[in-house]
């Protein structure tokens, strides 16, 4: 009998020197759960919360490792950096708050809505971050 | 509405891909974390935003196309981002409010 892994694990190096690159990762994970054929509300979460951390690492945090695991009950997203770590967090939450300085935002970032976003589109967040070591956040959608 | 009919109704201009999907309503906005979560499956999103993080976000939302306002040009590797992911992208010498008001008439009519 084949066993079939019940698992699939996805891994990517997020790059903090190209932020054209920005946002790649995420269109992957997109279409690989499209292929799957997950519902459209599904990846529609996955998406923005992916997205918003991924940007966040390139632009906060000059890069990090996404890790993204599909389980049969939920999907669950690991976003890694060495970045500055996030000093008040509750205040990070709040939407519009931002610290994006103004040449990031004339590319349209810094709009202060990432944090939120995600925790928002997802169904459990957890942030582990220390100011000067870097920040972790792991993010589920449940199936 | 088809693009294809919004394009010819307001001579918008077709930088790449193609005009055959319907478009079911219209976002507005250059803040990339506010169109990511406002532009639906199969929007019309306007923006003066020309970089390829546009892409990413038009992809992961599966916005029918982004309309580009005041004639603003894409930059190279967003419009071959554009056209690696098959995103329309549709340009006008119209400002964002003008185009909103064109657009609002024809859904009006159609
Ligand atoms: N990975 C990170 N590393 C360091 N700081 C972060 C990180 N993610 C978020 N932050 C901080 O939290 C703030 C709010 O984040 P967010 O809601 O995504 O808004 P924005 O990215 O638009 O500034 C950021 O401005 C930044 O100060
Ligand atoms: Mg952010």
């Amino acid at each position: 009998m084949i066993e079939m892994p019940d698992t699939l694990k996805f891994h990517f190096d997020v790059d903090g020197s190209d932020f054209s690159s920005a946002g790649e990762a995420s269109v992957v994970v997109k279409k690989k759960l499209r292929q799957l054929g997950y519902p459209a509300d599904i990846i529609r979460k996955v998406s923005i919360a992916m997205y918003e951390g991924e940007i966040n690492m390139v632009i906060h945090a000059n890069g990090g490792t996404a890790e993204v695991e599909i389980h049969e009950n939920e999907i669950v997203i690991i976003l890694s950096d060495h970045g500055p770590g996030i000093p008040d967090v509750n205040l990070a939450m709040q939407e519009g708050y931002s610290t994006a300085r103004e040449n990031i935002r004339v590319l349209g970032f810094g709009a202060g809505m990432g944090l939120p976003n995600m925790k928002k589109y997802t169904d459990y967040m957890k942030i582990d971050t220390k100011v000067g070591e870097g920040t972790t956040i792991t993010m589920k959608v449940y199936l | 509405m088809k693009l294809e009919s919004l394009c010819n109704s307001l001579s918008l201009k077709v930088i790449t891909g193609d005009t055959e999907r319907e478009f079911s309503g219209v976002y507005v906005g250059d803040f990339l974390s506010r169109a990511m979560t406002c532009v639906k499956q199969d929007y019309l999103w306007i923006t003066i935003m020309t970089n390829s993080n546009v892409i990413a976000v038009a992809s992961l939302t599966d916005a029918a196309a982004v309309l580009l306002a005041e004639d603003v040009v894409l930059l190279p590797d967003a419009l071959e981002a554009a056209r690696e992911n098959g995103i329309t992208i549709l340009s006008s010498s119209l400002d964002a409010y003008r185009l909103c008001l064109h657009i609002g008439k024809l859904l009006e009519e159609s």
